[in-house]
This record gives C-alpha cells, structure tokens and sequence, in this order.
C-alpha cells in the first residue's frame, strides 16, 4: 500500500513538473555525454597502448623473413645471432642503463597483437610469421634511448631499434587534452543538473505544500514525505543516463566503426567497451540526484 | 516531579514552560504550567498573540520549548527524537481553521489520504472512512469534491480526516473561525461526540458563543500566562479579573489562579482583563 502510494504521488510529481523533469533529462544527458566522452578518450588511449607500451621505452626488433632492413640481408634471425644480442644486453657496458629486458617470441607478439586490434578486420590477415621477435627494455632513464639505437641498431639480425613513446606520445598528449575539456565541460554541466535538480524539487515540494503539510500532521514517516521527491530526481538522472549511455555506444558503434576501417594499423576500442562506462554514469546520476535532492529537502521540506 | 503513573493521567503537561520566539520582544508562552486529562473538553482562550497557537505547536513538537517541559500522554516531547516525532503526531489529530483539504481529492480520497501516508491496508480504509464519515455527519457525501460543500461540510471533512486514526488528542485551531453561528455548533456537536468516545479535546478560539454554550473548561491566555483556568465556564470570567502583569514571572502565583475569579497578588491594574 505504502509502495503503491509513494508511486503514485512520484507519477504525479512528474506529469506535474513535466517541463523541468524534461530540462533535467537533457541536462544531465549532457553532463554525462561529455563524462562518457573522457572515458571513452582514455579507453582508447589504453587500447593503443597495448600490452608493452606502459612496461617498456624501447623495442629491438628483429629479423624477420623478408625483412627490407640493411641488417636483415642475411635472412630471419638466427639462434646464434638473438644469443650473441642477448648476451650484449646482459653486458655491463649495455647492462647499466636497463632496468630489465624481456623476450618476445613471434607467437607472443601474436598474442599481444590480437589482443590489441581485436576490433580491427587487420587482425584475420595476420599470421604469427609475419610478426617480428623483438627484445623489450625497460630503461633506467628513458632519455637514454639513444645509447641502445647506436649500440643494437647495427648488430647482425636486428632490424630495427624503436623509442615507442616518442611515437604515440604526441597523439596521446592531444587524446589527454581533448579528455581533459572534456571533463571540464562535464563539470560545468554538472554543477547545471544540480542546480536543476535542486529547483526542480523545490518546485515540486512548493507544488504540493499542501499535501506534505497534511502528510506531516497525521504523521507519516520522512521517508514517506521525502521519498516521492528524491526519486523523482534520481528518475530524471537516471533516463539522462540511459540517454548518454546510448549516446556513447551509437558513437563508438558507427563513428568509430567507420574509423577503424580506415585506419586498419591503429587498434579501436569496441562498442562492447564502451559499455564498462554505463554502470559508471548511471552511478554518477544517481549520485547527482541524490546530493542535490538532500541539499533541498533539508531546505524546503523539514518533517 | 510526578510519577509516570500520575504523568499518564495527563493527556497534555506544561511544566513551567516558555517559549521565545525572538530575545527582545515578551516570550510567546511565558512559564506556563498546565494539565489536560484524559478525555477532557477544554477551550483555549484569548486575543491573538496571547500564545494559543504557540501552545498548540508546542504539543505536536513543531516548536522547542525554550525551557520548562511539555508532556504529551506521559512522554517529555523534547526526549522524542526527530524520526519518532511521525509517531507522537499520529496520536494527535489537528483541525484547522482554513480546513486544509487537498482540492483535487474528494471527501474520501481526503479522509483515506490520512490512513494511506501512514500505511493502512486498503481493506482497514475502505472499512474505516466510512465510519468515521458517519461520525461526522457526512454519510453519502463521498463522492464529493471539496468544491462541492458548504464550509461546514468541509470542516467535517477535515475532522474525519483528523481523527481517522483514532488519535488519543484533538487539537482544533479556530475550527469555527470561518463558519456562521449555526454551522460552527453543528462542529461544536461533532467535536462533543467525538470527545464523547473518550479523545481529549484542546480547541483555540475567539467564539465566545461556544464557549458559552458548551460550558467546558476554559483556560484564558494573555500575553502568554495563563490568567484564568476555570471548569465549566464562559467565555469571559463573571468575575472580573484582576489584570496578570506578565512581569510577574512567580510561577507559583499563576498556578493557583486554578478556581473562578481568583484575584493575582498583583492588584495593580484592575479592569485590564475586562474587553
């Protein structure tokens, strides 16, 4: 009865504020688009990270069959030469300046490589033979890069001696930035859906004075009194949510979609993916709901 | 102090209550010290600003008292913690002038609307409303919106509503304020049923007509003291009182104005209680 109740008076709270219900809708459906945006920025930044980009500066690749490189003329890779090399990594002279180094065989390099592209065509015109062996270092201080290059990148069955970072770096910088607005810009809108919210609920707690009055004077609960007004917020934030969540996915789904087929070298996050976000922003509404909702209440409607 | 036994017999203390709105002007109710019983009819007289409504807030716990006590059916209000306070207003129907019904309900969806916030069972309202519309003279009316009644008909409305849940204390504030002779001693008559089936009855008014005619106990404020506290009175004391100067703070001198016509010790200002 009591749950029938308090429904019903949240139906009429809503159809009675239908306009302010509708701008906190679309308030926090942009407050959370831009949320999810940043999210999304920094799920693909991981994703072009791959497995080795956060435990290794630079990458020795070497030989491989029907490498281009000066290095390479002598064919694949042989036992003798990556021994020889390893055993170079090992010495002191090379040794000071590495934390660690690890190995990477052509069927982990595939592995890692279908992991990484795991949305993009590229991945099922991939053979294991076609991937590079390389060694992996951990540098001591990554500025020294160039001490390894000199030192690997002549060496018999290396093909090429690469600084990861300085590659993706900048486009990550650019990837941060853009998240960075991003959530800026959420921010702001979210300080709007508050505000909203909390006029809202004053609104709708003036709109019925009457019948909170009478609710207090025969003695119904708090939660009773309070309750319709603080799920009327939460329902608003929560389709808001719904909304950004759909947004997102219809984003990644055909913008990002399209991207990946154009670019097949550059790894893309999945639809799939981006919906680890949506928990993440209904959680968010919710929260801004219930914060703004609290601050109200105990304003305009004391029990 | 009195025992919890004794305590219990008094639907509504007042020990030596005051309550300050605002620190520069009088007290609102000044060391107030005042007992209903149980089942008691009592009218609560005097100008406004004498602290009737004051008296009546105290009570339900929408106000603190600055200091002194209030009990409510044996319990100190100000021991009720604040999400026990539902639980104090449940035993405390409250009527008021302006009647306060919702527009858009119609008489039972009004009456129902007490029973519904507090969780009844849809089989206890449609059992109950009826019954008690019945005890406010309202049977066959519930079907009709507020719009529909005469001010009368409305404020039985807003009695049913207000004793729907069978509180212990009805607490009316000017309920006949609004209403012409005749309809506000047809309330009268409900108020006397209902205080009949045992509920201790406190109502506020300036109606010295009903007053008159009720013959109840009448407690008469001024400025905040109680000046007369007489059983089965009239409006007005037959014997003048002796005007109460409310720098008289002596709590003692003020609880013993209990009998009809009691002279204040303070004899200053005679005739002032006479308008």
């Amino acid at each position: 009865m009591r749950l029938a109740f308090i429904l019903s008076e949240i139906g009429s709270g809503l159809r009675r504020n239908l306009t302010m219900v509708i701008s906190v809708i679309l308030v926090t459906f942009i407050s959370l688009t831009f949320v999810g945006a940043a999210g999304m920025l920094q799920l693909q930044i991981n994703q072009m990270k791959g497995y080795w980009y956060d435990k290794v500066q630079v990458a020795i690749f070497l030989c491989n069959e029907g490498s281009a490189a000066a290095g390479c003329a002598s064919g694949p890779v042989t036992d003798e030469q990556q021994k020889n090399l390893e055993a170079l990594l090992r010495s002191p002279a090379v040794a000071q300046y590495i934390n660690e180094f690890q190995f990477e065989s052509k069927e982990d390099a595939y592995g890692h490589f279908k992991e990484q592209f795991s949305n993009s065509p590229i991945v099922d015109s991939v053979a294991p033979d076609q991937l590079p062996a390389s060694f992996r270092i951990n540098m001591k201080d990554p500025e020294k890069y160039q001490i390894i290059s000199e030192t690997f990148a002549s060496q018999p069955g290396v093909e090429s001696v690469i600084d990861q970072r300085k590659i993706l770096e900048q486009l990550f910088s650019v990837m941060n930035g853009a998240s960075v607005v991003a959530v800026v810009i959420a921010a702001v809108m979210i300080v709007c859906a508050i505000l909203l919210i909390a006029t809202t609920i004053r609104l709708s707690a003036f709109s019925r004075r009457r019948e909170t009055g009478i609710m207090r004077l025969v003695g119904a609960s708090k939660t009773v009194i309070q309750l319709p007004f603080i799920l009327e917020g939460v329902i608003a934030a929560l389709i808001g949510a719904a909304l950004a969540s759909g947004t997102l996915w219809a984003v990644s789904y055909f913008f990002l979609g399209d991207l990946s087929k154009q670019f097949q070298d550059t790894p893309f996050i999945s639809p799939g993916q981006t919906l680890v976000l949506v928990p993440a922003l209904f959680a968010l509404g919710v929260i801004l709901a219930g914060i703004s909702s609290l601050l109200t209440l105990r304003r305009y409607l004391r029990v | 102090m009195p025992t919890r036994c004794g305590a219990i017999r008094a639907m509504i203390r007042f020990e030596n209550v005051t309550k300050v709105y605002d620190q520069k002007a009088r007290p609102a109710l000044d060391s107030i010290t005042l007992e209903i019983d149980r089942g008691e009819f009592a009218f609560l007289v005097g100008a406004s600003g004498s602290g009737k409504s004051t008296f009546l807030r105290l009570v339900l716990k929408e106000d603190r008292a600055t200091s002194g006590a209030v009990y409510v059916a044996g319990q100190n209000v100000a021991n009720i913690s604040s999400w026990r306070v539902p639980r104090l207003r449940r035993g405390i129907g409250v009527v008021f002038q302006d009647f306060r019904l919702l527009p858009q309900k119609n008489v039972f969806a009004n009456v129902a609307f007490a029973m519904q916030v507090i969780g009844k069972s849809r089989s206890v309202i449609r059992a109950t409303v009826p019954e008690v519309l019945k005890t406010v003279g309202l049977e066959g009316k519930e079907r009709r919106m507020p719009h529909e009644l005469s001010g009368g008909e409305q404020q039985r409305v807003a009695i049913a509503r207000a004793v729907v849940n069978r509180p212990g204390i009805l607490l009316a504030d000017e309920p006949t304020g609004n209403l012409d002779p005749t309809t506000s001693m047809g309330i009268m008559g409900v108020l006397d049923k209902i205080n009949q089936n045992g509920t201790t009855v406190v109502m506020a008014t300036h109606d010295d007509d009903i007053v008159n005619e009720m013959r109840k106990r009448v407690v008469e404020l001024r400025n905040g003291v109680v000046i007369r506290d007489e059983a089965k009175a009239l409006y007005t004391s037959m014997i003048p009182i002796v005007g109460q100067s409310r720098r008289l703070k002596d709590a003692s001198g003020i609880d013993d104005l209990a009998g009809p016509g009691r002279v204040s010790p303070d004899g200053t200002s005679s005739g002032e209680a006479m308008q």
